[in-house]
């Protein structure tokens, strides 16, 4: 099996700066005052959310939160109770919406008979992209299946799927991308992969709209991070903006100095005074709270 | 009208990749390897008998006999199959598909949801009309090599069962729309199985003479129009015999045979509009 980390990564399909680019001065997507019901159940309700061209916006919060519904309604799947969703000005459940984004379901399956290369060209023909073999091809590429192109769906494993799936949502050059846990199936190398790429689409202006349980990863890449909870948005902001400072660790050759309530800035300060003191340093470190901290301190206090 | 194309393509290339469908083909062939050897069973074994009151049944009659009741048969087969055959590729093609998480990447993309199920609809009807046309012809053939007659008409039975077949289609895809794989697939043998029961009510009232239970029939035939359809077909195979013959025949183990109409022909017609419809607006207004 290959792997998307193992090969140099290729370019992106038509990274020609020749891009149809829709309306770009509107937000990829506006959500506003969205709610959601199943019957007496609340899935989402009030929720307000821009995510600007080229962003990258990550989506957390607990099993059931309204994640997936959030991303759902975003893409035409569910209708929402209350509120609209628009992307680059067009209601969310149009044609016109549909043309301009990329999606990859969190419980999704390709035809077990087709292969790679035929999923894939099953989906360039319903976009009418006009993408041909290399798009395919170079979208296999991107994913490390290109080994993989001829091969049946069902005899791919379910990383392979994943992959497959990503490369789908890529099909037609969208303009944002709506991925609901695109690693969950992934080993460490494919999840590097998928960062890497996630980051490639960022700097091509394209939107991404990530929901994924690995707050590592969110933390890592996305520009912006949302926290649902119960169906409502907990917090948001800049991932630096939800972690807190946590002092600074610098360990000398008589063991580790805390310094907890030293910020980034008095590092030089400190470590000069250590030095003159004697000491000799071998680390220093800025300790913060992980993404993973500011969650649960959020979502479950207990 | 291009979504709709692409859809329909899709589904006939997987009739024909998936492994399911050489089953189908080889128990095809073992039905009509079988069907051939009964015709020329059939036609070999039969000696004129009395009937009733001193009527001879001669052999000409029953060389008719014999060639409508084995056309009934394949007419029935024909009919049976392709509904297993319609039923499988499309039972869970909403809700099952959705379950299963492969309708969301197709929904998505820039076509309406009426275009994909329209095109699940053509694909569907292209196999499964391609099926029953294809048996059924060979089932004529068969039984003409065998005893050396052909029905009655020809052309007509065939479009019959190819328009029941497509309106079980029809019925399908809206029964997927509100119900999971299995449920639908209950449902709709259950109702295939409804106009079969529909059909030998129809033959035991008519035996009997019992007219409110003919008209029990008939109205079962209107709001399942497939077994109208097929009662139409069955008429059609045998629809010049007369005397004794005919009564020989309405007898037939497969059901009532009844003439169709154009009447019956613009209810179907109809029919299949309106389930199409329903099922439309049903898929539209559903949470994926």
């Amino acid at each position: 099996m290959s792997t998307a980390a193992s090969t140099p990564r290729p370019p992106l399909p038509s990274d020609s700066p020749a891009q149809s680019a829709p309306a770009r001065s509107q937000p990829a997507l506006v959500v506003c005052g969205l709610g959601k019901r199943y019957g007496s159940v609340v899935a989402l309700e009030g929720i307000d959310l821009t995510v600007e061209p080229g962003e990258l916006v990550g989506l957390v919060g607990a099993n059931g939160a309204g994640k997936s519904t959030l991303m759902k309604i975003a893409c035409g799947l569910v209708r929402p109770s209350t509120g609209t969703a628009r992307i680059f000005g067009a209601h969310s459940d149009t044609r016109e919406a549909r043309r301009t984004l990329g999606y990859l379901a969190e419980l999704f399956r390709f035809p077990g008979w087709c292969t790679g290369s035929e999923v894939l060209r099953l989906h360039q023909r319903l976009s009418n992209s006009g993408g041909d073999r290399r798009e395919r091809y170079e979208l296999l590429e991107l994913v490390g299946l290109s080994d993989a192109a001829n091969r049946r769906v069902e005899e791919m494993s379910k990383g392979m799927q994943q992959r497959l799936g990503i490369a789908q949502a890529l099909v037609g050059e969208p303009k944002l991308l709506l991925l609901d846990e695109p690693t969950s199936a992934l080993d460490p190398a494919g999840r590097r992969a998928i960062r890497t790429l996630l980051q490639e689409l960022r700097a091509r202006g394209i939107a991404v709209l990530l929901n994924s349980h690995l707050l590592g990863e969110v933390e890592r890449v996305c520009d912006r991070v949302v926290i649902l909870a119960g169906g409502k948005v907990v917090t948001a902001g800049r991932p630096d903006e939800l972690t807190t400072r946590g002092g600074v660790d610098i360990q000398t050759g008589n063991g580790i100095r805390r310094f907890p309530d030293a910020r980034r800035q008095d590092v030089p300060r400190i470590v000069a005074q250590l030095v003159s003191d004697g000491f000799e340093i071998y680390e220093v470190k800025v300790i913060r709270s992980t993404l993973e901290d500011a969650y649960l301190r959020l979502v479950d206090p207990t | 009208m291009t979504a709709t194309f692409i859809t329909a393509r899709h589904v006939v290339q997987e009739s024909v990749r998936r492994r399911v469908f050489l089953v189908v083909f080889l128990l095809t062939m073992a039905f009509l390897g079988l069907f051939f050897l009964a015709a020329v069973k059939a036609f070999a074994g039969p000696a004129p008998f009395v009937f009733g009151s001193g009527n001879l049944i001669d052999a000409g009659q029953i060389a008719s006999i014999t060639t409508v009741t084995l056309l009934g048969l394949g007419a029935f087969a024909s009919l049976f199959l392709a509904t297993v055959l319609a039923v499988f590729l499309t039972l869970g093609a909403v809700r099952g598909d959705a379950e299963r998480g492969l309708l969301q990447p197709l929904v998505v993309r820039p076509l309406g949801r009426a275009e994909l199920l329209l095109g699940r609809f053509v694909g569907a009807v292209a196999v499964c009309v391609a099926y029953v046309t294809v048996l059924y012809g060979t089932v004529v053939v068969i039984v003409h090599q065998a005893g050396g007659q052909w029905p009655d008409h020809v052309v007509g039975p065939g479009l019959a069962l190819d328009a029941a077949v497509a309106i079980l289609v029809a019925m399908s895809l809206l029964g997927s729309v509100f119900l999971s794989t299995t449920a639908n697939g209950i449902a709709m043998f259950m109702l295939y199985g409804a106009g079969l029961v529909s059909g030998l009510l129809a033959s035991i009232a008519a035996a009997l003479g019992a007219q409110s239970l003919l008209t029990i029939a008939h109205d079962m035939a209107i709001v399942l129009p497939f077994e109208g359809l097929y009662q139409a077909a069955l008429h059609a195979l045998g629809s010049n015999q007369t005397g004794v013959t005919r009564v020989l025949v309405n007898l037939g183990p497969f059901g009532s045979s009844h003439a169709g109409g154009i009447t019956f022909d613009i209810w179907s017609a109809a029919y299949l509009a309106i389930v199409a419809l329903i099922a439309i607006v049903a898929f539209e207004r559903r949470d994926l």
